[in-house]
């Protein structure tokens, strides 16, 4: 199993009162996994997407990333560990206003132990891949939206993660965007890595293997597209 | 990619918050190498100040010693030549010497015993330096056919508790005639010619240039001759005294001296101009030792003056430097800490996403204090140019300002421009730390929640 969460909660502690982000949430995803979680704005989407990341740690529970638990590691190398595992694609973007495409995508490998000629080699691959190619050396101000999301894709991709967390990343793009980015996502899981997708998008539902429903915190319904049904 | 190729993005990006903190340390570096620039020349050219005026004095001074020295020589010279020229200064008369006779006839009837002169030599008196006895009668001279004034004279007689002096006159040997001018000139004699006086040969032995004096139709034989010829054995006339400290009213202390000695003579002060001139050269002396003195004293005065106007100016100057230099340099240190502050507030989503990428608190701490280094050294570098420009600038508008060498001659200033990128670069850490630390251990998830 690539993430397994196991009966995570976690609570907002604030005044006056404290927000019970989830309960009791179990997500198991394996190797060519496309998983999508949907729901209501403030049912605990991200804060699931974040606890399964590493980086926010659950009030209870377990989080294991390839066997690992990455809240029993330093900061730093918990850090260094999402920089190896972990692809993040936000809706946002969150691409670095001052670096080109380019330089974007390649900032992960200042984290991971890569070599700096292979990791230039796998960003010009993924620019090609994506279609960025006549914008290698655009900032991000100066892209479509649905350019920044390939570019954020192909950051999240740089270091070959195992793992795809995308909160909401077809949030601000266009239908025609929007399949492209889902249909990489898809790729992504097809070609042996597992993505856990957030989001409220019916559309992005038709890409995914698994749907999970939170309503309120709680996992309220789990439907496996493969057995069409409700589990 | 790497820390810095990030660093450097971000600074071309945010142009102008690192031109504000760029400016920031290099106002605080220059108000620190400007002021240490302004203080070193203020040492330097007090320094010079001090000396050419030092020098200036001792110049002044020099020329008012030598103008001493040559007034007291030239009064000398002119005393000694005056007596010579003159014969004395004051004459020792037998009390009932006729002065009219004197005056009149340039002869002298009224006699004293020789011994008188034996006894003043060989008393205490100060008043008197050389003492010469004579005789003086106005003759005629039979051979030559005209009147003469006769001298007889045996030199100088040595006062005794005196010790040796140079004298002022030669004794006229035996044998021997000095003529004056009016003389020889009527005569047409020449030195080593011989003339008969009153039957006994001289050999002239000396020919006066014209002295417009009484000199001018005097002849001079030797004492004890003269004695023979004018039948006036051991007696004389008078006692020349030359070079007398008789300038002034001191003429009464020697007539009370001599008269305590040699009851029954007077004193008579003779050739009163030459005194006049010798007081004139005394005061010429007088005032220009009191001259001396005067530089002596005003060259203190000055250089005093002058070192006080230039403490005051350089403590002017330090009192100031101590005041800005800090005021600057802690608001130069605010400055970055908010700059750092706010560019970190400005990067908040941008480290987030690093975070959440897996950067690490140190990478992040890195890229922080990597771009405060930027800015401290460049700013640094920058501030020492800028500080040495203006420092130098300040200088030139006093006293033709200093040159670069004589500048970092003193190592202050080379140990300050030395040391000023590096302090510059600490500092800018410094006060980039704190942003950064806070910045790097932000919760990325918290971040990434915000919106």
């Amino acid at each position: 199993m690539l993430l397994r969460l196991e009966h995570l909660c976690k609570t907002y502690v604030g005044k006056p009162t404290h927000v019970h982000a989830i309960r009791d949430v179990s997500i198991d995803l394996a190797e060519r996994e496309f998983v999508a979680v949907q729901g209501p704005s403030g049912c605990g989407k991200t804060t699931v997407l974040l606890t399964a990341g590493g980086l926010l740690k659950p009030d209870s529970g377990e989080v294991l990333i390839e066997g690992q638990n990455p809240y029993a590691m330093s900061p730093d190398d918990r850090a260094a560990f999402r920089a190896r595992t972990i692809g993040f694609v936000f809706q946002q973007f969150h691409l670095v206003p001052y670096l080109d495409v380019l330089d974007n995508i390649l900032s992960p490998a200042l984290a991971a132990a890569n070599p700096q000629n292979d990791a230039r080699q796998r960003a010009v691959q993924l620019i090609e891949h994506f279609g960025l190619t006549h914008r290698t050396h655009h900032v991000p101000g100066e892209l479509s939206s649905g350019e920044r999301q390939r570019t954020a894709l192909a950051r999240a991709l740089l270091n070959r993660p195992r793992l795809l967390l995308a909160d909401e990343p077809t949030g601000n793009l266009d239908p025609e965007s929007t399949e492209s980015v889902l249909g990489h996502l898809k790729e992504f899981a097809e070609s042996g890595g597992a993505v856990l997708l957030v989001t409220h998008d019916d559309r992005a539902v038709s890409f995914a293997q698994r749907v999970v429903h939170l309503c309120d915190g709680r996992i309220s319904t789990l439907m496996d597209r493969n057995l069409s049904g409700t589990l | 990619m790497n820390v810095w190729r990030l660093v450097v993005r971000e600074i071309k990006h945010r142009r102008f918050n690192f031109a504000m903190g760029l400016l920031s340390v290099a106002v605080a570096v220059s108000s620190l190498v400007g002021a240490q620039t302004l203080l070193t020349a203020d040492r330097i050219i007090t320094g010079r100040l001090l000396s050419a005026k030092e020098a200036e004095v001792e110049k002044s001074v020099a020329e008012k010693r030598a103008a001493v020295q040559k007034a007291g020589k030239e009064l000398q010279d002119v005393i000694r030549r005056q007596m010579l020229g003159l014969g004395f200064n004051v004459l020792i008369l037998p009390e009932s010497q006729s002065l009219s006779e004197i005056h009149l006839n340039g002869s002298m009837s009224a006699t004293m015993p020789e011994e008188y002169v034996d006894r003043l030599a060989n008393s205490k008196i100060v008043t008197v330096n050389h003492l010469l006895p004579s005789v003086t009668q106005r003759v005629y001279w039979e051979e030559r056919d005209r009147e003469v004034i006769v001298v007889g004279t045996r030199g100088e007689v040595p006062i005794q508790h005196r010790g040796l002096k140079k004298p002022l006159l030669d004794e006229v040997a035996a044998g021997k005639i000095v003529l004056g001018h009016e003389i020889h000139r009527q005569l047409s004699v020449t030195e080593g010619d011989t003339v008969r006086l009153r039957g006994r040969d001289f050999t002239v032995s000396r020919l006066h240039a014209e002295r417009g004096s009484v000199d001018d139709v005097t002849v001079w034989i030797n004492l004890a001759e003269a004695q023979e010829l004018l039948g006036m054995q051991n007696l004389i006339n008078a006692i020349l005294a030359l070079e007398c400290d008789c300038s002034g009213d001191r003429i009464s202390q020697i007539r009370a001296e001599i008269s305590s000695i040699l009851p029954g003579t007077q004193v008579i002060e003779r050739y009163s101009q030459a005194l006049t001139r010798a007081e004139s050269r005394a005061k010429a002396k007088e005032s220009a030792q009191t001259a001396l003195k005067e530089a002596e004293q005003s060259g203190v005065q000055q250089l005093a003056l002058e070192l006080a106007t230039r403490r005051n100016l350089e403590d002017r100057h330090a009192g100031f430097a101590a005041i800005l230099v800090p005021l600057v340099v802690l608001g130069s240190i605010v400055m970055i800490g908010l700059l750092a502050l706010t560019n970190s507030r400005q990067r908040c989503h941008e480290i987030g996403v690093l975070r959440a990428i897996g950067l690490s608190t140190r990478q992040l701490m890195l890229m922080f204090l990597s771009k405060a280094a930027a800015l401290g050294l460049l700013g640094g570098v920058a501030g020492v140019t800028a500080g040495l420009m203006i420092g130098r600038m300040l200088v030139s508008a006093q006293s033709g300002g200093t040159s670069w060498n004589e500048l970092f001659a003193s190592g202050t200033l080379s140990a300050v421009v030395i040391s000023a990128p590096p302090s510059a670069l600490f500092l800018a850490g410094l006060a980039s730390w704190i942003p950064a630390l806070l910045v790097a251990r932000q919760d990325p998830a918290v971040i990434l929640q915000r919106e």
